[in-house]
């Protein structure tokens, strides 16, 4: 069941605030804003340097949950939350872990739909959340039989 | 406008974009690692009961932030949360908008979504931008 899942976190991975996926990822959402990717932007800034996409978390590596086997097709991305504490900065180091928030079910029209809450916390060097970005994930019936959950 | 804080209470800023194409959802693919094939292969798509293939949903809200970025000196988006309420398909034609409904000395609050070419909204939530 994935309920047993709920309150377990990932290890943490860490991760690089890489110049150039910020660009490319900036590029793909039609935002080259000079604040991303020009250092002259970046350093004449407030921030002294350049920062990301609110939404660039998407990117990052966090551990996977042990033992929780999601399928890759099929799945529906409900609802996406941000909260910061402060800008992402390019080149800086962030540590990803993931937590397996709550799950619970709903009968739908389709049959009995899954609710799963993930939230991914991303901290800097010293262990002070950066941001942390929330997913939640609907399991249609059809999958959650595939699953054998 | 150059100051988000110029903005009157009920106020919006929009945009409207290009219809999507197929290679916007190949780069955010490449640019998300986001390779589910429902966002760009039309039989994968079909195979899962789309008519077509359909946009990241995290394409679109991406998007949507973009609203915000010129106001980098003046704040930054501290909470954003969006659902994602219907499908996008190639070729339509997204406006992105903006509405200031609260105002404080610390923050500016905004109702936020993406319609399409039907009015239809497609994302739909809020962004509160702290003040520095």
């Amino acid at each position: 069941m994935i309920t047993e899942f709920i309150g377990v976190t990932s290890e943490k991975v860490k991760n690089v605030v890489e110049k150039e996926l910020v660009r490319r990822f900036a590029d793909s959402i039609g935002d080259l804003h000079p604040i991303y990717i020009d250092e002259e932007t970046g350093k004449n800034s407030r921030y002294g340097k350049n920062i990301a996409p609110v939404t660039f978390p998407r990117v990052f590596r966090s551990g996977e949950v042990d033992g929780l086997n999601l399928p890759n097709k099929g799945l529906i991305h409900g609802e996406q939350i941000y909260h910061y504490n402060r800008p992402l900065f390019v080149g800086e180091e962030v540590y990803c872990y993931s937590k397996i928030e709550d799950y619970f079910e709903k009968e739908g029209s389709t049959g009995k739909m899954g609710f799963l809450k993930m939230k991914r916390y991303g901290e800097d060097t010293e262990g002070n959340i950066i941001f942390t970005e929330e997913s939640i994930i609907i399991i249609t019936e059809t999958v959650r039989r595939s699953m054998n959950v | 406008m150059t100051h988000l804080k110029e903005l009157v209470q009920g106020e919006t800023i929009k945009m409207t974009l290009e219809p999507v194409t197929r290679m916007d959802l190949i780069k955010y693919s490449g640019a998300s690692g986001d390779f589910n094939p429902i966002h760009t292969i039309d039989e994968e798509a079909k195979k899962a009961g789309l008519p077509g293939i359909i946009a990241h949903g995290m394409w679109t809200m991406g998007n949507l932030s973009k609203l915000f970025t010129p106001y980098y000196e003046e704040g930054y988006i501290q909470d954003y949360s969006i659902r994602f309420a219907g499908m996008v398909f190639l070729n339509d034609v997204l406006t992105l908008n903006a509405q200031l409904v609260e105002q404080t000395d610390e923050a500016l609050h905004f109702k936020v979504n993406v319609t399409n070419q039907h009015d239809k909204e497609v994302v739909k939530g809020k962004v509160k931008f702290t003040l520095y």
